[in-house]
């Protein structure tokens, strides 16, 4: 994380780093957020002088300057840039998570768990759904039947689950 | 009673049957993510914690510090065989063993490796036996005041002090304290940044930050810079045996990396990577053929190597007698510990001793189960860096996602471990360090609680914060914690910080 090419390095581009600027204004967002949510407590400050909408303000600040901060270094210099990704990956497993989100209750454990296997694999390169899909959903059926028989860890059991291991 | 009489009875706590088979669980677990690229022993803690609700609240921690430890040696494996590190303390043990495997010396790299991760580990064990009571003693006088400024000087060395940028470590740790503002505030009940969502009034779970930070921030990480077929795992060739000269070459750097390693895990200085990079640099300047460091000098893997250890053994000091955490996996062994009720600190070693004494105890133990698992066994461990990438990932995801579903299966929380898994890649592909971020979401209301006590305590009076010599000391040692490697950077120097960066594990 910290190689030669890191940020220590100043950047040659003189244009204005939108990536720098788009995580500062996220920052100082971020920090608006928590200061307008510590206005609304009412102040229960007592001996101490300090009440609970007091720190949440003060890192607020924090999070606004340190966003200041963040912008004026991405105005000089290209303070922020990132090797090239592969969006592809990133969303194949995004996707996974969601799928297994959305699944979980209707579907059960094991197939929400097995299409996020498959999409991570995906994500990884390998696309052959047939082979990902099936791997992916045995496995999570063995880390259910492991978990839910062995160790009484409670998860959510689909139509498989209670069709294998009983209600 | 003196420690010797403490450590007699921790080791009778330790060798029972069912604790000796926590730690072997531990260790063996430890080892295999040690070697496994992309997992660390932080995240598997953190997995691990939900599992172990229902058990025995010493086996789970003697077990957890097993995988800390069996972590350390693990990485080393990946390092010198695949020249990735598996976890960040290993980053320096890639250098020279890496290339050592390349001359055909792979198997007495791994074994000054793991020799010298026994001899740091046994002597930094013992040193924490020795110097927890000590500092158990200091910190009984330790009011609300002190444990702020110490709490204010783990901020500032986690976040600011190394890594090549202030401005980034300070925005990861205001994160973190941003994060853990959310929920009910612990002194009054207030309800914050809650949006009256009743998910989110219990706050940000530890667990699921490290697991979503480390797991699916990692992941995402790793699936994006993704092209496939280019690691190349080295054949361990020849024996695993070190000749003579070899031993001749590795007991001096063991020594001196432990010398090294130990105090900096025990001052609240961030993660054991630090200790490494100072032993390789102490190595280096102490060696009679400096020519031969980068082509494979075995003193460059023994001194660092030990001194991960021995920081390992380090960080335990301050996480045991203060419940102060000065690294990513600390941070997660807290948490392990007060899911079990447990709050370390200098009562914990008045209440509980026998949890202590015995947690020090199969420390020992552990250390020699690991020598045993990393040497004949090697070949074992060689062969899990053959799992394809896809279908190990794959699997680290299942299991990532299976500790939140299997307390929690909400999609409150499930969204939760996306949302920040997203915010751990991005800040991964622009350089953020993570560690800050769990620091700052288990020390932050901590801090917050023992700010407003002391000034509870003065009426709120700020100048309380310094009226003690202890806690006006703490805090001057953070200010110039935090000033001096600014002007180092503004000065040039910035490149021996960057160097000495504290990420990870």
């Amino acid at each position: 994380m910290t190689s030669a090419n890191g940020p220590g390095q100043p950047g040659t581009g003189r244009r204005p780093d939108g990536a720098a600027l788009t995580i500062g204004l996220a920052l100082i967002g971020f920090g608006a957020l928590l200061v307008w949510d510590a206005t609304g407590i009412p102040d229960k400050a007592g001996y101490a002088g300090v009440g609970p909408a007091d720190v949440p303000k003060l890192i607020g600040g924090g999070l606004i300057v340190l966003g200041l901060l963040t912008g004026l270094a991405g105005r000089k210099a290209a303070t922020h840039r990132a090797p090239p990704q592969r969006l592809g990956a990133v969303l194949w497993i995004l996707a996974g998570l969601a799928l297994q989100i959305l699944l979980l209750k209707p579907a059960g454990f094991s197939v929400a768990s097995g299409l996020l296997f498959a999409c991570t694999a995906a994500g990884f390169g390998q696309r052959r759904l047939y082979i990902t899909v099936p791997v992916g959903v045995l496995f999570a059926l063995a880390v259910y039947g492991l978990f839910d028989l062995v160790l009484n860890l409670n998860l959510p059991a689909g139509w498989l689950e209670t069709t294998i291991f009983g209600g | 009673m003196d420690t010797f009489a403490f450590l007699a009875q921790g080791l009778a706590v330790a060798v029972e049957p069912m604790n000796l088979l926590y730690a072997l669980i531990g260790v063996t677990l430890g080892t295999a993510v040690g070697v496994l690229p992309g997992i660390g022993p932080a995240l598997t803690v953190a997995l691990l914690l939900p599992v172990t609700n229902g058990l025995d609240p010493a086996g789970s921690l003697i077990m957890f510090a097993g995988i800390y430890y069996g972590g350390m040696y693990g990485g080393s494996t990946t390092s010198i065989l695949l020249n990735t590190p598996g976890e960040s303390a290993s980053i320096i043990t890639a250098l020279e063993g890496n290339q050592m495997a390349r001359a055909g010396r792979g198997g007495p790299a791994l074994a000054t490796a793991a020799i010298g991760s026994f001899v740091a580990g046994l002597i930094a064990t013992l040193a924490l036996a020795f110097l927890a009571p000590w500092v158990v003693r200091i910190a009984l006088v330790f009011g609300p005041r002190e444990y702020f400024a110490l709490m204010i000087l783990a901020f500032v060395t986690v976040s600011a002090a190394f890594g090549d940028s202030a401005l980034r470590g300070l925005t990861s740790l205001f994160i973190g304290l941003a994060l853990a503002t959310v929920g009910i505030d612990g002194l009054t009940g207030q309800a914050r940044l809650s949006f009256g969502v009743p998910q989110l009034l219990d706050g940000i779970e530890v667990t699921t930050l490290a697991v979503a930070m480390f797991a699916l921030g990692e992941a995402l990480f790793v699936a994006a810079q993704w092209r496939p077929g280019e690691d190349e795992v080295l054949a361990v060739k020849g024996s695993v045996w070190m000749s003579s000269r070899d031993w001749a070459r590795s007991w001096k750097p063991w020594l001196r990396g432990t010398v090294i390693g130990f105090p900096i895990g025990a001052m609240p200085a961030g993660g054991a990577e630090i200790g490494t990079f100072l032993s390789y640099a102490t190595e280096k300047r102490l060696a009679k053929n400096p020519e031969e460091f980068g082509h494979g000098a075995i003193e460059g893997v023994a001194g660092p190597e030990a001194a991960n250890n021995a920081s390992a053994a380090g960080t335990l000091v301050p996480l045991l007698t203060l419940g102060l955490p000065t690294s990513a996996t600390a941070a997660i062994l807290l948490a392990g510990f007060q899911q079990f009720g447990l709050q370390p600190g200098p009562l914990l070693f008045a209440t509980n001793p026998q949890v202590v004494w015995g947690l020090i105890a199969s420390l020992l133990i552990a250390n020699a189960m690991l020598l045993v698992l990393n040497l004949p066994l090697i070949g074992l461990w060689v062969k899990l860096l053959a799992i394809p990438r896809p279908w190990l990932y794959s699997g680290i995801l299942l299991f990532a996602t299976l500790g939140t579903i299997g307390v929690n299966p909400s999609p409150v929380e499930l969204t939760m471990l996306m949302v920040f898994g997203l915010l751990g890649y991005l800040m991964r592909v622009f350089q953020y360090p993570i560690a800050p971020v769990v620091v700052g979401l288990i020390l932050g209301p901590m801090a917050e609680q023992q700010l407003r006590r002391a000034l509870a305590i003065a009426q709120g009076d700020w100048t309380t914060l310094v009226s003690t010599p202890i806690a006006a000391l703490l805090l001057g040692i953070a200010a110039l914690a935090l000033i001096v490697p600014m002007l180092m950077r503004l000065r040039g120097r910035g490149q021996v910080l960057a160097q000495i960066a504290s990420d990870g594990d």
